[in-house]
């Protein structure tokens, strides 16, 4: 008797699972055809694209420099303590900089900005959720997508590539001059394990990594926003909701996209 | 003209609005009174398309709301003017910016000279000072913010306004205010109003016909005087609390 009734709430667990599932995919499949009709409305999200542009990208700055400039040089003193001995000097220099652009950079800056930006974006449109600003915007006649989402989606997902970029650059260079502090290297041997491992590809599949983080930095905590209920209570609900949930998607796209790009 | 025929909505388990009739003749402004959480504001989103029925049809200027396209939504918005209950004012752009959204017409909105006059206008129509213009929602007291509000709602020139509690955590005074305005902007612009309210008296004060939400119903509707004079039990016992001082109409 026990166990058919345990089977019973399993089932039932499953099955509000499934169809909350269904609503959620449901729902942003909705917001993601809204934000193609909304594309032609230009005027009124360019402008608020390049407040929330420059909001991502100048505003990120610091936060990103500052960890890839760590994630560098760490990556450099651990490859160092594990290449010693009978291994070339230069192959660290090959872990460093390979690390860097295909998981450090494009990872760890998707992770900063999922907790920087998507905690942002998910507390600004809750709160003008629970306020009624965004019913307020709709009752004049205008649309909530392109003035609210849109051009936070844009801005969220053309800023991080931009972001990566400036990560890998400081993340190798920061590990350059660790590699060259205190593992001895010198400049040619750094240049060399560089290169030597170096694919153009690499550089590809991390814009096209920065690019899907981007999109799941920027989707989720706009539609958990959106979709928020009750409150301050809601809304840091919603916030810490919209950051583990970009954070998680993030960590799934990062083994979707090795497994489905990297060449085996 | 505003229509409802047979509007149904439930959360969840929880039915809200069950087959409600209501209708609104051009020109006249109908109070909707009912206790708190009975559902006269989800009524009240349902007229502009902010929430949509279950089951039932609405219908403004011989318009079905629920079959209109995303464009032809928008302007029908764009005519009709909705006063939120704790104001909704965006609160990260100045009171001129948050009135000049209200300019839906996009030649006039796309005018600055035109934005401007328009926004010292609607201060002055919800008796702001002008300077107000400048200022941030959080610098403005309660009952400013709901003029703001006001100002916001017929900068657009609606023929229609929906009133979301217009008066609710305000005090006599500045209740009173807020009732004057509906009157003299009813008056002076000649929009159809529907104010929701659970204000007895500020109902009877500003109202051409009554109308009690009650159970998901349209319980009664009448004109202030055949309320007054209704043998419903239920109608009753919602005037008495607050009809016990004589109000004019």
């Amino acid at each position: 008797m026990e166990s058919h009734s345990v089977t019973l709430d399993v089932r039932r667990l499953v099955g509000r699972f499934s169809l909350r599932s269904t609503s959620h995919v449901g729902r942003v499949s909705f917001l993601l055809l809204e934000m193609a009709r909304a594309i032609p409305e230009w005027r009124i999200w360019i402008p608020r694209f390049f407040e929330q542009a420059q909001a991502v990208g100048y505003g990120s700055l610091f936060i990103v420099g500052l960890t890839a400039g760590f994630a560098g040089a760490v990556t450099s003193l651990q490859a160092g303590y594990q290449f010693t001995g009978s291994i070339p000097v230069y192959f660290a220099a090959g872990v460093i900089v390979e690390s860097i652009i295909l998981e450090l950079g494009p990872v760890l800056t998707a992770l900063i900005l999922a907790g920087r930006i998507g905690a942002r974006y998910a507390a600004e449109l809750g709160t003008m959720r629970v306020t009624e600003q965004i019913d307020a915007l709709e009752s004049l006649g205008r649309s909530s997508i392109s003035h609210l989402v849109l051009p936070r989606v844009l801005a969220g997902t053309l800023m991080l590539p931009v972001l990566v970029i400036f990560s890998d650059v400081v993340g190798i260079g920061a590990g350059w001059m660790a590699a060259k502090g205190s593992l001895g290297m010198t400049n040619a041997d750094f240049i060399y394990g560089a290169q030597y491992f170096f694919r153009p590809w690499d550089l590809w599949y991390s814009m096209i990594k920065s690019f899907s983080f981007g999109l799941a930095i920027t989707i989720v905590p706009c539609y958990v926003g959106f979709s928020t209920q009750q409150g301050a209570e809601g809304v840091g609900r919603s916030t810490t909701a919209a950051v583990v949930s970009a954070s998680v998607l993030i960590l799934f796209l990062d083994a979707a996209l090795a497994r489905a790009l990297l060449p085996r | 003209m505003i229509e409802l025929q047979r509007v149904s909505k439930r959360f969840g388990n929880l039915v809200v609005l069950d087959g409600v009739d209501f209708a609104v003749r051009q020109g006249e402004t109908v109070a909707l009174l009912g206790p708190s959480g009975v559902g006269k504001s989800v009524l009240l989103k349902h007229i502009n398309g902010l929430m949509h029925p279950d089951s039932g049809e609405v219908w403004v200027d011989r318009m079905n709301v629920g079959l209109l396209k995303r464009k032809e939504l928008a302007r029908l918005r764009s005519r009709i003017g909705y006063v939120f209950q704790a104001g909704a004012l965006f609160d990260s752009v100045s009171v001129r910016d948050n009135i000049e959204l209200g300019i839906t017409d996009e030649t006039s909105a796309a005018d600055p000279e035109y934005c401007r006059a328009r926004v010292a206008q609607c201060l002055d129509l919800v008796n702001l000072p002008r300077e107000t213009a400048e200022r941030f929602p959080s610098e403005l007291s309660g009952g400013m913010r709901k003029r703001v509000g006001i100002a916001r709602a017929i900068a657009g020139q609606p023929t229609y306004l929906l009133w979301d509690e217009p008066t609710s955590g305000l005090d006599p005074v500045n209740a009173g205010i807020i009732d004057s305005l509906v009157e003299k902007l009813d008056d002076e612009l000649g929009v159809t109003s529907v104010v929701v309210t659970h204000d007895v008296r500020g109902a009877f004060r500003v109202a051409d016909r009554i109308a009690l939400l009650r159970d998901g119903r349209i319980r009664a509707m009448g004109t202030p005087a055949e309320l007054r004079a209704s043998a419903d039990p239920a109608v009753q016992e919602f005037l008495e609390r607050d009809l016990t001082i004589p109000v004019t109409h």
